[in-house]
């Protein structure tokens, strides 16, 4: 028998979270996370270099029974846009281990424990090919993050765990509706190629895509479900912003991917000058909104609504151009922004403070510190030959063909992002050293470049060779249009 | 046309960068850290023109690194307009760092390490931007030069130096986040390739004319480097830099990255065929019409020299492009060998500005009574360096402005003829009157405590020997300007023009 990969991945860290507790010391606690995890990431490599790109099939396929009577199944499998996720999780799970290595000073078992819980579920849900376990891991996955936030945030941390996970239950509830509605009208099976495969008419597709929308909506965020999203990302440590920013804002949008996309193929088209407009929207809003943050963790926040605005944008283009700018925007969105939190996360660790005029001359002051600070903010200001700019330019060439004034839209958040982010560039990077309270400040140690070094490689890897990206993700995309336009041909 | 492989585009990048890193390195020995700044220069130079038998016999050199996106490489090629634009910044760059060292050491300025290392990488991304084979690896050193010439703008960290810089910042990356991202994203959406193509790479497209006219406007916007008014606001304000920086970069290496960028645009994305057909060429010779006299009106009222030399730097870019615009042989000639004819004289102009600063600290035109016979060398040369502005022979500057006029009459464009010579007249009117208050008003003696009393005026042998080059070669360039002609009638051959 061939070994189950999909499930080692999906088990081992979530076999650690039962060894976890006869472990002794807070040391050993983090060291053997920061091991499982790393297993976890490399497993997740030899993955992507296993996986096959001349075909749009699903992959590394596990089935088995698991509720026959109800159509539920253990059904596990990837194609090339699932694989990127996994990737990406389990590169920022390690990260998120050593980020917190010395600001977590209490409950370091359980919170470790958190980690790797999450961690196997997000997995899981990208592997998922059963629409009954995908629903109970996106749904598992609140509690080990409202942990997270709830025990190990800032002050306000019980406000914003409870809004989030208040916000993103009422969204499932939506979900839930609609996964039962597919279950009863596309045969009573919760396999979810079957679900893809099977017709469903104009009237209960569109139905289910407005279920659908709310409950991704309120995920991804789009405006206007996006309030908690600067509550949770301020209160929550740095490992749960990286986390929370790299993956969890990434579920809405693959639910859209996996789900409304090939199930709903006729409401998708229909729907999709709406979706269109109200991406628009969120990315000059949110453009806005981050424009006239002084606190630095609100800024970054705030600033996500904007560049997830551009992932839907890219989504709804239904085109192969704009797809891909989008799936590749997902990559980086959670590769840069990742980062910009790792380094709000450091500079608070320092000095206590996240408000933006406090700071300045840190270039001077922590020149390491400094120039990766720099660089992931012009990267999330997409730089051409970073990683942003790649994506930025797909999703736009994208959207010019389908509307201009998108398009437009589009263009106009960018030159807000520039603006916000040029704008912490020159104030906390530049001018006369500056630190709040005259609290010490010291450069980056061996721990936090280990952090911020596979991040960079991303930022230019992506930025000026996105083919090897792009070989992988299009023929899972190619196919997801030619569903579309076959099935909406004929409704 | 022959297309030859080669390394040596990546090489002449590549210079400048190892010298950066060098540079930091030896942040602490000075001396051997500004030679390595003058050797990587004289290498750069020497890589550089080793290519141009090739391209003057009508080759072209290339090399393509990987593919970024379907229809899109990292790739370089050396043609005929990359050409111009890299001998004239790799040529000159040899002198700025000469310059350069005179110039720090006198003021005893202070972060001369990342001054050095900002400036070499400067010159990388010019030359980058020179050698790129599309609009993608264009725009990446377009953007590069961007970000590195940010530190130099704010070197003196004093409160205007900040001022200056944000305004220099925010235009330039504000404009190539808006149209010049615009123009990309529909150019790639319109064509599926970024590549610079011999005819215009829209040349053909089925594109309506309004997406046509909408992204070269686009890319006239966004490319705003050119400082084509009323986009021009940052150049006045990078003034701030210290002086070779506004010499090399602001009179020659980044003005020229947005000039060249116009052209590569007009010529090879956009096509003589698609300008003329949608009129594009004309009306961008009534809008560039508009800052060249615009702006030397607003030069004339400037008394700070180097606000009125960036004033000149804003309306002579202008001839530039009004050359291409005007899309007839002669006119393209001219506006091409324009690139090189104002490079050597306005950075020998601003070269004298900083000697004179050195020398005196004297910024105004009304202090500078009677200081040619104390820096007799340095105000012959601004002499010399006003004649080519004005476009007197034997400078170069008289031979492209003779190849724009007769090119406007061979548009039959009286219009941008009577341009011309106003403009000249201009030019005159406020870059004689400098000689003149240096050589033949009396010296004064100046109140400000701030400026060297006039009996202690000496050249800067270092500053000085630097600009009497610059100036020796404007003329030489009148004399024997065959190279940059012969290069501007390949550029014009190449577009498919007779």
């Amino acid at each position: 028998m061939e070994l189950p990969i999909l499930s080692v991945l999906i088990f081992l860290p979530a076999i650690a979270v039962i060894i976890l507790p006869f472990l002794r010391t807070n040391a050993v606690v983090r060291w053997f996370t920061l091991i499982v995890l790393f297993v976890d990431f490399l497993i997740a490599v030899w993955l992507l270099v296993a996986f096959d790109t001349s075909t749009a099939d699903m992959q590394f396929r596990e089935s088995r029974e698991w509720v026959p009577s109800l159509g539920i199944g253990y059904r596990l499998g990837i194609d090339g846009v699932s694989v990127w996720f996994i990737f990406l999780t389990a590169l920022l799970g390690w990260i998120c281990v050593l980020a917190s290595w010395n600001s977590i000073k209490h409950r370091v078992k359980e919170f470790m424990a958190s980690l790797l819980a999450i961690q196997s579920m997000m997995i899981g849900v990208f592997c998922a090919l059963d629409v009954f376990l995908f629903y109970v891991l996106w749904e598992a996955m609140l509690i080990p993050m409202y942990l997270i936030i709830g025990i190990w945030g800032g002050k306000n941390r019980i406000y914003a765990a409870f809004k989030f996970f208040l916000f993103t239950l009422a969204g499932s509830l939506l979900f839930l509706i609609g996964i039962l509605v597919l279950y009863f009208e596309g045969g009573r099976t919760f396999d979810m190629l079957a679900l893809m495969a099977a017709e469903y008419s104009f009237k209960v597709q569109a139905g289910v895509f407005i279920a659908f929308l709310i409950a991704f909506a309120v995920k991804i965020p789009m405006v206007p479900f996006h309030t908690w999203l600067p509550d949770a990302h301020v209160q929550a440590p740095t490992a749960g912003s990286i986390i929370l920013a790299g993956v969890l804002l990434k579920m809405g949008a693959y639910g859209f991917i996996r789900f409304s996309l090939p199930m709903l193929p006729d409401a998708s088209q229909y729907f999709a000058p709406m979706m269109i407009a109200l991406s628009a929207l969120a990315i000059v809003y949110g453009g806005l909104l981050a424009l006239a943050q002084t606190d630095i963790k609100k800024l970054v926040a705030y600033s996500s609504v904007s560049h997830m605005g551009f992932i839907t944008l890219g989504l709804f283009t239904l085109n192969v151009n704009g797809m891909s700018g989008a799936v590749i925007q997902m990559f980086n969105h959670g590769i840069t922004t990742g980062a910009l939190f790792l380094f709000v996360g450091l500079i608070y660790e320092r000095t206590h403070s996240r408000e933006i005029p406090q700071y300045g001359g840190m270039i001077k002051a922590v020149p390491l510190f400094g120039i990766l600070f720099a660089t992931f903010l012009l990267s999330s200001m997409a730089v051409p030959g970073t990683n942003g700019f790649v994506g930025e330019i797909l999703v736009l060439s994208g959207t010019f063909a389908v509307n201009g004034w998108a398009a437009s839209a589009g263009v106009v958040g960018a030159l807000i992002g520039a603006a916000y982010l040029l704008g912490i560039y020159r104030q906390v990077l530049l001018g006369p050293v500056k630190v709040p309270d005259d609290n010490k400040i010291w450069d980056l140690d061996n721990r936090e470049i280990l952090c911020a070094v596979p991040l960079l490689i991303f930022v230019f890897w992506m930025g000026l060779y996105p083919k090897s990206f792009l070989t992988i993700l299009q023929p899972t995309l190619e196919n997801l249009l030619l569903q579309l336009a076959v099935t909406g041909a004929g409704g | 046309m022959d297309y030859l492989l080669s390394i040596r585009p990546v090489l002449a990048i590549a210079t400048s960068l190892v010298a950066a890193v060098l540079i930091l390195y030896m942040h602490n020995r000075p001396n051997l850290r500004d030679a390595t700044s003058v050797i990587a220069a004289i290498l750069k130079f020497f890589i550089v023109i080793s290519m141009a038998p090739l391209v003057l016999a009508g080759s072209t050199l290339d090399l393509t690194l990987f593919e970024i996106l379907p229809g899109v490489d990292f790739a370089f090629r050396v043609d005929a307009l990359g050409m111009v634009f890299a001998s004239v910044s790799s040529l000159l760059w040899i002198l700025a760092a000469i310059y350069s060292i005179g110039y720090m050491r006198n003021q005893k300025e202070r972060s001369q390490t990342r001054f050095f290392a900002s400036f070499a990488v400067s010159l990388s991304a010019a030359i980058g931007g020179a050698f790129a084979a599309n609009l993608f690896t264009l725009v990446i050193f377009y953007e590069v030069l961007s970000l590195v010439t940010y530190p130099l703008v704010y070197h003196k960290e004093n409160k205007e130096s900040w001022k200056g810089s944000r305004r220099y910042i925010v235009y330039l990356v504000g404009a190539s986040k808006s149209f010049l991202l615009a123009a990309l994203a529909l150019t790639y959406q319109v064509a599926g390739s970024m590549d610079f193509m011999p005819e215009g790479l829209l040349k053909g497209s089925d594109a309506s004319d309004f997406i046509l006219i909408a992204i070269y406007f686009s890319y006239l916007i966004g490319f705003a480097k050119s400082a084509i008014m009323p986009f021009h606001a940052w150049l006045p304000a990078a003034m701030v830099a210290p002086t070779p920086v506004s010499a090399l970069l602001h009179a020659v290496a980044v003005v020229k990255m947005g000039v060249f960028c116009v052209l590569r645009v007009i010529f090879h994305v956009m096509g003589i065929d698609v300008m003329g057909n949608l009129g594009l060429g004309i009306a961008t010779a009534y809008l560039v019409s508009f800052t060249i006299i615009t702006a030397s009106i607003y030069a004339l009222t400037r008394d700070d020299l180097k606000a009125r030399l960036a004033y000149s730097t804003i309306s002579q870019l202008s001839y530039i492009i009004l050359g291409a615009a005007m899309l007839t042989p002669l006119a393209v000639i001219g506006g091409i060998t324009h690139i090189a004819a104002h490079a050597f004289s306005k950075i020998t102009l601003f070269f004298c500005a900083g000697s004179i600063y050195c020398a005196s600290h004297r910024r105004n035109i009304s202090d500078l009574a009677g200081i040619g016979k104390r820096l007799p060398w340095t105000m012959a040369a601004f002499f010399i360096g006003s004649l080519g502005m004005i476009g007197i022979p034997p400078t170069g500057g008289f031979i492209s402005k003779w190849y724009l006029v007769t090119g406007a009459v061979e548009a039959k464009e009286m219009v941008f003829l009577a341009v011309l010579l106003v403009s000249a007249i201009l030019n005159a009117a406020y870059f004689l009157p400098v000689t003149y208050t240096a050589f033949f008003e009396k010296e004064a003696q100046s109140s400000n405590p701030e400026l060297v009393a006039m009996e202690s005026v000496k050249e800067v042998p270092m500053v000085a020997i630097p600009l009497v080059i610059t100036a020796i070669l404007s003329l030489i360039l009148g004399l024997y300007p065959d190279y940059f002609l012969e290069l501007a009638r390949a550029v014009m051959r190449g577009t498919g023009m007779s």
